[in-house]
């Protein structure tokens, strides 16, 4: 992977794609803004995580700074198939990477409009400029 | 805010119960049960812990020596770093008539290294009563840092820090189906907070057990968020 992370749990979601990235640690805020489809780049660690993540449809969770994910979060991450991964990296260097990546893609978005931000570089988004 | 000034505000305000909850120290509170003393306040001692989530938990304890041993708990999670007072004020330890016996070195504005399922176990096995803080705050609050109130966390009440949100968390709650009780507290940094919202207890005595049985709705015993005054 890419990114360098480290699977810790649910590794049978792992072949969901990315389809955007979210890097918050406010698990509220998270449930409330995370696009379908993320990456979420949080550095919590508790069961939570793993609910609000099936929640958003997340593509999996990368847990940052070198923090492992508590054992119960682990059991459901992997009763539910959502990949926890970790990183000793800042939430900071690795939402960078994520994002540089996601700027390779070619936006799903395709048409949704000009109020797409589900990828941060998105093609159309730079054609509309 | 010092022990003798806390309780007479606690007094005028019309409070027989308040808990002594500084942020991840229970320094101050033997001294506030000191300065309490021939008085008709009663004090619990206690802190409001930051775990690691950043979640605030208020923790009570019937004795102030059971609040100080958790004290001990807190402390070795805490980073080794040291207050800086220019930043974050002066961390001062005071006596039961309001003199400063000394300061706290070590910063405390921080999170100490436990997760809010470990805090909430270590306090129960402690004897202690643990409520997570505010929920209805977005920021440091069981519910804002983790999104919902974690199905399996054993707590048996959590604060609100506005009557007028109850029950809006109440009616968030409702679909886990479990009995919670609901409490409302000033959370008070100044003299002018305390009392600023109250809970009514109805008790045998004010004791952290008969709290404890109330929350529970046991025997009678019952809490009731009173009208914002």
């Amino acid at each position: 992977m890419r990114l360098g992370l480290t699977v810790k749990a649910g590794r049978r979601g792992l072949d969901r794609e990315v389809l955007a990235g979210y890097t918050a640690d406010l698990l509220s805020d998270v449930m409330a803004r995370a696009p379908r489809g993320a990456l979420w780049v949080t550095l919590q660690t508790h069961e939570n995580v793993v609910a609000v993540a099936l929640l958003i449809e997340a593509a999996g969770v990368v847990i940052t700074g070198g923090r492992e994910p508590e054992e119960a979060a682990c059991r459901r991450a992997e009763s539910e198939n959502i990949p926890l991964l970790t990183t000793p990296e800042t939430t900071f260097a690795i939402s960078g990477k994520l994002y540089a990546l996601l700027g390779e893609k070619e936006c799903l978005c395709a048409g949704s409009g000009p109020t797409c931000t589900s990828i941060p570089l998105c093609p159309l988004a730079q054609k509309r400029k | 805010m010092t022990p003798p000034a806390i309780v007479r505000a606690a007094l005028r305000a019309g409070l027989d119960l308040i808990g002594v909850t500084d942020h991840n120290s229970a320094a101050n509170a033997a001294a506030v049960l000191a300065a309490a003393r021939g008085t008709p306040l009663k004090v619990l001692p206690g802190m409001e812990v930051q775990t690691k989530e950043e979640v605030h938990l208020v923790c009570l304890f019937a004795r102030a020596g059971a609040a100080l041993a958790w004290q001990e708990a807190v402390y070795r999670r805490l980073p080794p770093k040291d207050n800086e007072e220019a930043f974050f004020g002066a961390q001062l330890l005071l006596d039961a008539r309001g003199r400063e016996r000394r300061r706290e070195k070590r910063l405390l504005l921080t999170s100490a290294a436990l997760t809010v399922t470990e805090a909430v176990a270590e306090v129960l096995a402690r004897g202690g009563l643990v409520i997570p803080a505010h929920v209805d705050r977005p920021a440091y609050s069981l519910i804002g840092m983790l999104g919902f109130l974690p199905p399996d966390l054993p707590v048996t009440a959590l604060e609100v820090s506005r009557p007028e949100n109850a029950r809006q968390v109440a009616g968030d709650l409702a679909p886990q189906s479990r009995r919670l009780a609901l409490v409302a507290a000033s959370d008070a940094h100044t003299l002018a907070d305390i009392g600023r919202c109250v809970t009514a207890f109805y008790l045998r005595s004010a004791a952290l057990s008969e709290i404890s049985r109330a929350l529970r709705g046991a025997g009678g015993r019952k809490v009731v968020i009173e009208p914002f005054v």
